[in-house]
């Protein structure tokens, strides 16, 4: 799993075992990454949206709305790249600034963050 | 299209159409036959109001529309009465659509004594009931889910409960979202291929077919999965809400700008009757138009607290969006009116009601239920299509390995095996005896029933003749609907056609176009002989010629997004 999958794309006849577990292994990293960190970074996006300067409600709303469209993107993107682990980088770097929005938005920080538009 | 995640030589790095394609494949195949059901209920549900009317003959046809401002009010008298202490009533006016009353209320909280009693005895906490518009009385119709059925089953799963049944349905969705956009990435030559369609070429032309409805109805689609999922937004990220409205009063600014239910206040206990409802409708009538008052709804009627709330129907805007006039309930005095909402929760309000469709007159109707049944189709032929071009590559097509055949044997169950169902439920709604115990869940019972025997067949069956045989036995089924229909009520398409009865003639019309749509599908699949040879050669070249074209795509592509 630690590889990427090109990489294990030798023409080894008798590696044939350790490759079909490298592999199933990275897959199922994938479909974890796609399913849980997917929802996860629509999660954060929704709520990173509160700093967005707007009121409450209508904030609220559009993360909802805009949540599917960058669940849907991040799944996309999960099995577009190389690698499980490029797929997972490129999650936690969108994650990375929505969860401090979160953060600074759940923890009544975000007055300051407001006008970034960070999220 | 390699499509087997499991190891083979790859020689370069997957194109991003290769990865795509495979995203495409597994995430259809995933959710596929759930999809195929929530479209297909789901697009019969854009007439679930004349379902609901043909599933319940006791109903008489109507030709015109008796007032809204007089039914209210005749239903209204009803209730004070029929519903003596609920917090919460709503009256559904009749429509075109929907000759009859519909009313829910909220049961009075039970006294404190009762509460042990109802701990093993669930009570349900809500009533319903059905009026007749112009008499004002309850109808004595046959108890029936009606089109609500297919409707409730095509987001919720019903009768699973709620929670899951939504739950299940949104992950469905997403995954139709993402096949939707993983299949639009795979398909390049999107807009040429459309137009070149090869019949008869076995595979092939499972693919061109799957293509041409995928791209004929491709905003549809993307519009009906995605608002699709708005519908229940609330309930898949609540995370928004939860983190920023802390407070009742935030709560209730959220579901003013979401909901036209009024939140019942607290009641005082001093009695006083309810003012007329009849007034308050015309006054909104006056406001939106004759036709155009959706619901009444009175929190704690007879109470010095009482209120009524006029909402505005969905016929004549394409938004779902809350607009009613609230009124005090013991005076008839207008209190507020609410006629708009924010920025988000108007889009929120304009893609519910693009999925609903019910703002549309009947042409508009008709055309969403076709390119609806066009996805549908679009779903089952991409379903078919995995086992057509598998079944080439099997070392031993009479062998199929383990997963081929549980991914064959289910498509001939879900796709095959739905209409059978589906038409079996209605054939319950004509047999079971109108006056029977617990007869709509009977009538859900006939429907699950049918489906399970669609799948033991099919899993005892050869495939090809469970196939056949299965959609021959479907557009029989539905052939013989309409003449059931005519034995068992007085409503036969006859008497429908000369009394100009067009709800019931338009369902019967229906079911024998299904029928014939069935019989030639199953003509097709007959008639069809696998073409392995050919196929097994076209398949991999037209995947390995564009891996190398795509490979610089693919890098820039990657680098955009990171």
């Amino acid at each position: 799993m630690a590889q990427p999958r090109r990489a294990l794309s030798g023409k080894l006849g008798n590696a044939g075992l350790c490759e079909r577990i490298v592999n199933i292994g990275a897959l199922l990293s994938r479909i974890v990454a796609a399913v849980g960190g997917g929802y996860a970074v629509a999660a954060l996006a929704s709520v990173a949206v509160l700093a967005l300067p707007m009121s409450k409600t209508q904030a609220v709303i559009t993360g909802e709305l805009a949540s599917f469209a960058i669940y849907a993107g991040a799944v996309v993107w999960v099995f577009a790249v190389r690698s499980a682990w490029r797929a997972w980088a490129g999650l936690l770097i969108v994650a990375a600034p929505l969860a401090l929005v979160t953060w600074a938005v759940a923890s009544g920080h975000m007055a300051s963050l407001a006008t970034g538009g960070t999220a | 299209m390699t499509s087997t995640p499991a190891p083979k030589t790859k020689p370069q790095a997957r194109s991003i159409r290769q990865t795509m394609s495979d995203l495409h494949t597994w995430s259809g195949l995933l959710v596929g036959w759930l999809l195929y059901a929530m479209f297909l209920t789901g697009t019969v549900s854009y007439f679930k109001d004349e379902l609901s009317q043909w599933m319940r003959p006791e109903v008489p046809h109507r030709q015109s529309l008796p007032d809204p401002a007089v039914v209210a009010q005749h239903v209204g008298d009803q209730l004070v009465t029929l519903a003596a202490g609920s917090p919460q009533w709503s009256i559904y006016l009749p429509t075109e659509r929907n000759p009859v009353a519909g009313v829910f209320w909220r049961n009075p909280p039970a006294p404190k004594g009762a509460l042990k009693a109802d701990a093993s005895t669930p009570r349900r906490t809500f009533e319903e009931a059905t009026f007749d518009s112009s008499t004002g009385r309850t109808l004595q119709a046959r108890e029936t889910l009606g089109g609500d059925f297919f409707y409730r089953f095509h987001f919720q799963f019903h009768p699973l409960p709620v929670l899951w049944g939504r739950w299940l349905a949104g992950f469905c969705a997403m995954f139709m979202l993402v096949a939707i956009v993983s299949g639009v990435i795979t398909h390049k030559k999107i807009f040429i291929d459309f137009f070149t369609f090869r019949w008869g070429k076995g595979q092939r032309s499972w693919l061109d077919a799957h293509n041409a409805l995928s791209v004929f109805g491709l905003p549809f689609h993307l519009m009906i999965t995605y608002t699709g999922l708005v519908t229940l937004m609330a309930m898949y990220m609540p995370w928004g809400a939860q983190t920023a409205l802390k407070t009742p009063m935030d709560r209730a600014q959220l579901s003013a700008q979401l909901s036209a239910f009024p939140p019942p206040g607290k009641a005082t206990g001093e009695k006083v009757p309810l003012a007329p409802i009849a007034p308050m409708v015309r006054e909104a009538q006056a406001r939106w138009g004759a036709s155009d008052v959706g619901r009444v709804s009175v929190t704690h009627a007879g109470d010095a607290a009482a209120r009524v709330a006029v909402t505005r129907g969905e016929s004549t805007r394409v938004s779902m969006s809350p607009q009613y006039l609230l009124f005090d309930g013991t005076t008839g005095k207008l209190i507020d009116v609410h006629d708009g909402v924010g920025p988000a929760a108007e889009t929120r309000g304009v893609m519910y009601a693009l999925h609903l469709g019910r703002f549309s007159d009947l042409h508009l109707r008709w055309l969403y239920f076709l390119v609806s049944l066009g996805g549908t189709a679009m779903v089952g032929s991409g379903l078919v299509m995995w086992t057509v071009k598998r079944r080439t590559k099997l070392p031993d097509p009479t062998r199929p390995h383990f997963g081929f055949h549980v991914v064959e044997r289910l498509n001939i169950a879900a796709i095959g095996g739905l209409s059978i169902a589906m038409t079996a439920f209605l054939w319950g709604n004509r047999l079971i005896p109108a006056d029977a115990l617990r007869r709509s869940v009977t009538e859900v019972d006939v429907f699950y029933w049918a489906w399970a025997a669609t799948l033991l067949y099919a899993l005892v069956r050869p495939a090809k003749r469970a196939w056949v045989e299965l959609l021959w036995f479907g557009a029989a089924v539905l052939a013989l609907l309409p003449v059931l229909n005519a034995v068992t009520t007085s409503r036969g398409l006859w008497h429908s056609l000369t009394t100009g009865d067009w709800v019931y003639a338009g369902v019967d019309l229906m079911l024998w176009a299904f029928a014939a749509l069935h019989a030639w599908l199953a003509i097709r699949t007959a008639r069809h002989k696998p073409k392995a040879k050919p196929a097994r050669v076209m398949a991999p070249v037209r995947t390995t010629a564009s891996a190398p074209i795509n490979a610089p795509i693919n890098a820039s592509l990657n680098e955009d997004r990171a």
